[in-house]
């Protein structure tokens, strides 16, 4: 496997604290304000990048992504580009894991060596592929892990017991909990729920468990970071964006800025997490 | 039971992961995978379940009324000069279309699930009128997710909705179409999956959909195999019919695929022509890719984007097609062939002329098909043509189109 992501979960253990996992959609609104983004992320406080990889049926996103794809789409993106931004953005960061996220079809029409080659080489640390449950690991998770590219998977209030063992047995990196049934940007369900899942797939794994579906605010990346090794914020990412864009769609001075404070504000949720628990 | 697979077989598939050669399989969040598996379990179950087919082959006989007739179009084959043309009278069928017989199949599935709530996708609204009527039926209450483009064309079937219970919910993404319509309910479904009961309206989706739904709608074919022994003492030499998603296709020629002197011809929506994006040939003029659930033939661009596709008729509007279709083109053992707008406008009114049957636009599509074949056929030769829907609810599109005062 790549050796940034393990160095970074590593790393925050030894800390003490959660990880904040940021998650923006590659091209939204537009290239060049996409990578001033993603750069901005890490500067701010976040630990790990979801790249969001664009596609025109995201059929497990709530709105705000489904718009933010539409307007990455709208702008241009396409695979080739957001790998592109993972190796634009590695010139000045060669540290901070970087995970695709996004849905199989624009993967599997690119070429599954080809993608992976090149994601490999563009300095890509995971992939998490929301319609590839492990009944498909042949598609594209086994020949990832062969190449050394983590295979993040997601594991739901639907994975019971039985069933965890098969979503554990080929992720690496991290698991993603995912907190609710759901579709991203829906409410943040209760703090004491999610920390009893999470222990629920600690028993089962040593991998980093890290939580996300409806973490908004620096209050609740405090609360989810007091168990889980990680805090993952999208939506409320993507919903800043939106907010910051012109009449037109196109990005305004507070666009960058707008994601900088909110993802400060959220760092320093999760700086607080641990010590909130320990109160 | 025991019996070692037939390898020279065309009707063994799917296997046990869901796949017919490389497409189908299971291609969904992590959420809905244990209630697939669910659904999965159920349905083998019920299959060999004596009470369960006992029930179905009580309701279709006292509440959709089948066996749906094979009708002979006398004047229609007489004006065409060659081949003769059967219909097999699906449009007769309770709520009008061939929907109904795999609504009725899946909502004995969710009472034995135990589910308490009804979702399902439409394009048409053929498929959510038979969902809103099995629903009522069953005393479920029904979500039904229509694209806002197909709301507003398909007028008649949102009322009849509305009438029988049921909710609609106009969706609005992309173009506001079926595969717009199928995004939405996944959501539904994803967020619902302890209550609710995802009735899918075509042979295609993640395993066992594909299966289940073809398994439900092949009473058509082995209906019409057995009546046309009857009425000719032989198999027709060409079966026909029209493919969106493809329930109603795979219906008919699934019991004809191991009849080697039977063509099988699948009609597709070509729009206003293959040249451009206004059409849904999927299997014409599209290549393999992944999108709700299954590998299969799809519409897309060289970024792995979905298009979004054209056609007249609601129904066929969909930029992809059921996995065994796409393995039925693949392998050869099915043929697939464009049809018009046009074409399908001119062959709905002249099958409504001579025949006194206003069809449904989408097997309309397969009657000039038919119109295009016939006339080069010897008269002892037999199409049977699957006449999948009526057409009240397109009088307002065609009214519309023909410049008719409604």
């Amino acid at each position: 496997m790549t050796a940034r992501m393990d160095k970074r979960f590593a790393d925050l253990a030894a800390e003490g604290r959660p990880a904040l996992v940021t998650y923006f959609m590659g091209g939204d609104p537009d290239y060049a304000s996409s990578l001033e983004i993603m750069k901005a992320l890490p500067k701010a406080g976040s630990d790990v990048i979801e790249l969001g990889m664009p596609f025109s049926d995201p059929m497990a996103d709530g709105p705000a992504i489904q718009l933010a794809g539409q307007r990455a789409l709208k702008g241009g993106q396409t695979l080739a580009k957001t790998l592109q931004m993972a190796r634009d953005f590695r010139k000045g960061d060669d540290a901070t894991p970087i995970v695709l996220m996004g849905y199989y079809n624009p993967i599997y029409i690119y070429g599954v060596e080809r993608f992976l080659d090149e994601a490999l080489e563009a300095g890509i640390d995971g992939l998490i592929v929301v319609d590839l449950p492990p009944e498909m690991d042949d598609e594209l998770c086994l020949p990832a892990l062969t190449k050394g590219i983590n295979f993040i998977r997601l594991a739901t209030p639907t994975t019971d017991d039985k069933r965890l063992p098969a979503v554990l047995r080929n992720t690496s990196g991290f698991v993603y909990y995912v907190s609710m049934n759901g579709i991203t940007g829906s409410a943040l369900p209760d703090p004491a729920l999610i920390g009893g899942a999470v222990g629920r797939i600690k028993a089962h794994t040593k991998l980093p468990v890290c939580v996300g579906f409806g973490v908004k605010t620096a209050e609740h990346a405090r609360a989810i970071g007091a168990s889980a090794d990680g805090v993952v914020v999208g939506t409320a990412i993507v919903n800043q964006i939106a907010s910051s864009l012109t009449a037109d769609g196109t990005a305004s001075a507070a666009t960058v800025a707008g994601v900088e404070t909110l993802v400060m504000s959220l760092a320093s949720g999760v700086r607080g997490a641990r010590l909130a628990a320990a109160e | 039971m025991n019996q070692s697979p037939n390898l020279n077989s065309y009707r063994e598939g799917p296997d046990e992961d869901g796949r017919f050669g490389i497409f189908g399989g299971r291609f969904v969040a992590e959420t809905l995978m244990p209630l697939i598996l669910d659904l999965q379990d159920e349905w083998n179950k019920a299959k060999t379940d004596p009470a369960f087919q006992a029930e179905l082959k009580q309701l279709g006989a006292h509440y959709i009324g089948r066996p749906s007739p094979l009708y002979y179009a006398e004047r229609l084959t007489q004006h065409l000069g060659g081949a003769k043309i059967y219909f097999k009278r699906e449009e007769l069928n309770h709520t009008g279309s061939h929907k109904i017989n795999n609504c009725i199949g899946q909502i004995l599935l969710a009472k034995r699930m135990g589910k308490t709530r009804i979702i399902a996708e439409t394009g048409a609204g053929q498929h959510g009128v038979a969902s809103a009527t099995v629903a009522a039926r069953f005393g479920f209450p029904c979500v039904v997710y229509m694209g806002a483009t197909d709301v507003e064309r398909q007028a008649p079937n949102v009322f009849r909705m509305k009438l029988l219970g049921a909710e609609v919910r106009p969706v609005t993404a992309g173009h506001g179409t079926l595969k717009d319509a199928m995004n939405e309910a996944l959501r539904d479904w994803v967020t619902n999956v302890e209550d609710t009961y995802y009735l899918i309206g075509t042979a295609a989706g993640p395993h066992p959909y594909p299966e289940l739904v073809r398994d439900f709608q092949a009473v058509i074919g082995t209906e019409a195999r057995e009546q046309l022994l009857e009425a000719e003492g032989r198999l027709p030499d060409i079966v026909v019919a029209a493919v969106g998603g493809g329930s109603n296709a795979i219906g008919i020629f699934h019991p004809f695929l191991d009849d080697a002197n039977v063509r099988i011809v699948g009609v597709e929506a070509g729009g206003k022509g293959l040249d451009g994006d206004e059409h849904c040939a999927s299997l014409t003029a599209g290549s393999p890719g992944v999108l709700h659930g299954n590998r299969t033939y799809l519409l897309q661009d060289a970024d792995g984007q979905i298009k979004e596709g054209h056609s007249i008729s609601a129904g066929l509007d969909y930029p992809g097609i059921g996995p065994e279709h796409a393995w039925l083109h693949q392998i050869g053992r099915a043929e697939y062939v464009p049809i018009m707008d046009e074409e399908a406008l001119e062959a709905f009114q002249l099958l409504t002329r001579l025949e006194g049957i206003i069809p449904a636009l989408e097997p309309s599509h397969a009657v000039a098909e038919v119109i295009k074949r016939a006339p080069k056929m010897g008269k002892d030769q037999i199409i049977l043509m699957n006449l999948s829907g009526r057409g009240d609810k397109d009088i307002f599109t065609v009214g519309k189109i023909l410049g008719m005062e409604l």
